[in-house]
């Protein structure tokens, strides 16, 4: 017993940071821009939250940071992809390099060339609930973690239930129609650009400012590829990613789990564990995607 | 007193005026029809009343107020609503939130309550709609009910409908004009731009006929015929120029077209049972307004479309439909519909022209440039096209694109030419141009079938003409015996049976 609540706490936690990098993705995406920046955009969000909560001493200077560089590479996506119109692919692989580039630059410059990763003298703390009893390995978890189980009917409620998602939804699927309707195609998919990019900041925040309390260059290590996997796997709908990120998590922490055993399997194949079901998962799942009908295309009026 | 005046409009693209000088006024409480055949300016005249163009002159008076139309939300403010043929709606959505979409009201959505004011506004002007129904499950005509819904919330006094039948079954056609005529009781305007003159002699109460971007009539629907609407639309004086004698008729059958039957994509039928045949050396003409089926029968004859039935043989061989190296082997020669679909553009003026005799130019499949080249520079020559054979094709002027096409397709020897559209956009010379090419063509002997929007070159060169419409044959003439009255009659369909 012990070891399935240990395991579900296990799985919260490696969840939380593919959830909102999913969550993130998924907003922008339903708007019709697929952000491949992702994997950079936390990359870099975890590395200035780090420094900004390092130099100042404060982790939620560190976490407004992250939500900062998580916004504007979004508005450099939005520019590259929306005003410019260019290839969606393109921008996002280049924004993940280009912001992957400056964190192992800026790292250089600011901590030379120091073997032991840097860590923070005070990180974000466990809330712990339910202490003593037998689901206190379950809910021994960080702000984030509660946090982004709230952003899930959250967002849901905002997808569906305001005119403010209708408008997003309808930007992703008929930009024409939208448009046709007074909505502004180009402001709406930077809104939600805007919204994507914070949920990504937080997303790498909470690896370098709550769970290590430190960085390393292999902190995101995927996470941010992961998560667009799971935006499929869910098929764009808020609930559905969440059970996405659960599942991956879950195999994470079997697989984990499975290591500290000593488990007789190379340890190699229980890493891929997660990949290949989840790969699994989305070829089964995928093939009823249904994609917003406007991803990937740059809107422009004819005529 | 008129809902809408407009007053000596003209809107011109370029050295093209596709409004001339045109008055255009609708009164509250009538249903008014916009003829005119494709190209008039039809589309062009309900755009601007639109505001998605701005005319170049002339003023626009709405409801007693003539402030500028600047963009489709200005005329939507006015009270002007906009069903285009091509909808746009989210197939995704419900038809509630299609309809409130943009003017959602206030923040929170409450879906329930979002269904309860569609269905009443549907109730209100006698629709049946399913407010919670999903818009991409809907049948065409039911979308098309969601559209004119959309433009009543926006409390849309004039309603525009462009070509609103041109999808429609019969059956959703005459709910189309129930639900029309309840508009118009509720004094709406509304406008229908349509070139089918029987429907506009049944549901409306006004006319206006466009030609070539005029007004050639404006009337009452009640003191005109189909007849007259025919001749003002397709209003044609010329009589066809001298041309070489049929050298055919009495030939040999080339291209045997039988019972070719086809449904579009939305499942109503494009072809119905449409059978002819082309002689050696005879030019046949398929006249029609656009959108009755050509393009469907081009497709077919062209491998790109299979049939639901119906066959085709070449020289007495059947062809094997849907499978365009069909054409190769049976010697079908083709100039499309639409030349860019036709080439390479970022290929070789060379590759392209050889493009179809890929086996003769290449030795285990290694190219042969010197081979290439050469053929490339004999067709340069022959057909005078102003071009090099390294040149990309897409940096060719539309007139040489449809010669290369030409080039590549007639230096062939074909026994059938399919020529669709084939002077469409081009200039005055590249059209002189093609029409000698296809009349060398018919001297050699082959079968040609000529497909055209444009009247002028299908009574120009053909020895015989077919007319289609509904996707349907419906009439044929001998090029020396063509009443221009009754072959306009036949392409409106305001007479039914030929």
């Amino acid at each position: 017993m012990e070891f399935i609540f240990t395991l579900l706490g296990a799985t919260l936690r490696i969840s939380t940071p593919i959830l909102y990098g999913a969550l993130g993705e998924m907003v922008v995406e339903r708007a019709g821009i697929l952000n491949l920046g992702i994997e950079g955009t936390m990359l870099l969000s975890a590395f200035g939250g780090f420094v900004a909560a390092q130099l100042s001493g404060s982790i939620y200077l560190g976490l407004a940071t992250a939500i900062a560089i998580g916004i504007l590479l979004s508005l450099l996506m939005g520019f590259l992809s929306i005003t410019l119109g260019l290839n969606q692919h393109v921008c996002g692989l280049g924004i993940t390099l280009l912001a992957s580039g400056l964190a192992l630059f800026l790292f250089r410059i600011i901590y030379g060339g120091e073997s032991i990763p840097p860590a923070l003298e005070e990180s974000f703390p466990q809330l712990r609930l339910f202490s003593g009893t037998i689901l206190e390995p379950v809910f021994s978890q960080y702000v984030f973690t509660y946090a982004a189980f709230l952003f899930v009917p959250l967002l849901a409620w905002l997808l569906y239930r305001t005119s403010f998602g209708l408008r997003l939804r309808s930007v992703g699927e008929n930009p024409e129609a939208a448009d046709t309707a007074g909505i502004s195609v180009f402001r709406t998919r930077y809104v939600a650009l805007i919204i994507g990019g914070a949920l990504m900041g937080i997303g790498g925040a909470f690896l370098s400012l709550a769970q290590l309390g430190a960085f390393t260059h292999g902190i995101i290590n995927g996470r941010g590829w992961v998560a667009i996997a799971i935006v499929i796997f869910g098929n764009w709908k808020p609930w559905r990613v969440l059970a996405g990120a659960l599942l991956f998590g879950g195999l994470q922490a079997l697989q984990l789990r499975l290591q500290a055993e000593g488990v007789q399997l190379p340890y190699e194949i229980l890493l891929m564990l997660p990949y290949v079901l989840t790969i699994v998962a989305i070829a089964i799942t995928g093939r009823n995607a249904s994609y917003p009908a406007a991803l990937l295309k740059p809107y422009r009026r004819e005529g | 007193m008129n809902l809408v005046e407009m007053r000596g409009i003209t809107k011109r693209f370029g050295a093209l005026a596709a409004n001339d000088n045109v008055d255009f006024v609708v009164r509250p409480g009538e249903i008014h029809a916009l003829l005119g055949e494709n190209g008039a300016g039809k589309s062009t005249l309900m755009k601007i009343l639109y505001g998605l163009y701005q005319p170049d002159e002339g003023s626009i008076v709405i409801d007693g107020s003539d402030e500028p139309l600047r963009s489709p939300a200005d005329a939507i403010a006015r009270g002007i609503g906009f069903v285009s043929q091509h909808f746009s709606l989210v197939p995704t959505f419900t038809v509630a939130e299609n309809v409130l979409l943009g003017y959602e009201g206030r923040f929170r959505l409450d879906p329930a309550e979002m269904n309860a004011r569609v269905a009443q506004l549907a109730a209100a002007n006698g629709f049946s709609i399913d407010p919670a129904a999903i818009v991409g499950k809907l049948s065409v005509g039911q979308q098309q009910r969601v559209e004119i819904l959309k433009a009543l919330y926006r409390d849309c006094r004039v309603l525009i409908l462009d070509e609103p039948t041109a999808v429609l079954t019969p059956r959703d056609t005459q709910a189309l004009f129930e639900i029309l005529r309840k508009l118009r009781e509720q004094d709406l305007a509304v406008i229908i731009i349509t070139h089918k003159l029987d429907e506009a002699i049944e549901n409306t109460q006004r006319v206006t006929v466009l030609r070539l971007g005029k007004v050639v009539g404006s009337q009452d629907t009640s003191s005109t015929t189909s007849a007259e609407l025919a001749r003002l639309m397709v209003g044609r004086q010329t009589v066809p120029v001298q041309r070489e004698a049929a050298t055919g008729s009495t030939q040999r059958v080339v291209l045997d077209v039988n019972g070719l039957s086809v449904a579009d994509k939305r499942g109503v039928q494009a072809l119905r049972s449409v059978t002819f045949q082309v002689h050696a050396g005879e030019v046949v003409g398929i006249a029609g307004v656009a959108g009755n089926g050509q393009s469907e029968l081009v497709s077919i004859l062209t491998g790109m479309l299979q049939p639901q039935s119906g066959g085709v043989s070449v020289d007495g061989k059947p062809v094997i439909l849907g499978d365009p190296r069909a054409c190769t082997q049976h010697k079908i020669g083709r100039i499309p519909e639409d030349r860019l679909r036709g080439v390479i553009g970022d290929l070789s003026v060379a590759d392209n022209l050889m493009m179809e005799q890929l086996d003769q130019f290449t030795r285990v499949g290694h190219l042969q440039p010197a081979a290439i080249a050469e053929h490339a520079q004999r067709l340069i020559e022959d057909f005078q096209i102003k071009a090099s054979p390294g040149d990309p094709v897409r940096t060719l002027s539309g007139g040489n694109i449809q010669k290369v096409i030409l080039a590549r397709t007639l230096s062939q020897d074909p026994a059938v030419v399919i020529a669709a559209q084939p002077t469409r956009g081009v200039d005055i010379g590249a059209t002189e141009y093609v029409h000698q090419k296809l009349t060398e063509q018919k001297a050699r002997g082959a079968a040609i079938l000529l497909v055209s929007e444009d009247l002028d070159e299908i009574l120009l060169l053909s020895d015989r003409i077919l007319v289609i419409y509904n996707g349907q044959l419906v009439g044929e003439f001998a090029s020396d015996a063509v009443d221009l009255d009754r072959l306009s009659m036949l392409m409106t369909g305001a007479e039914k049976t030929g």
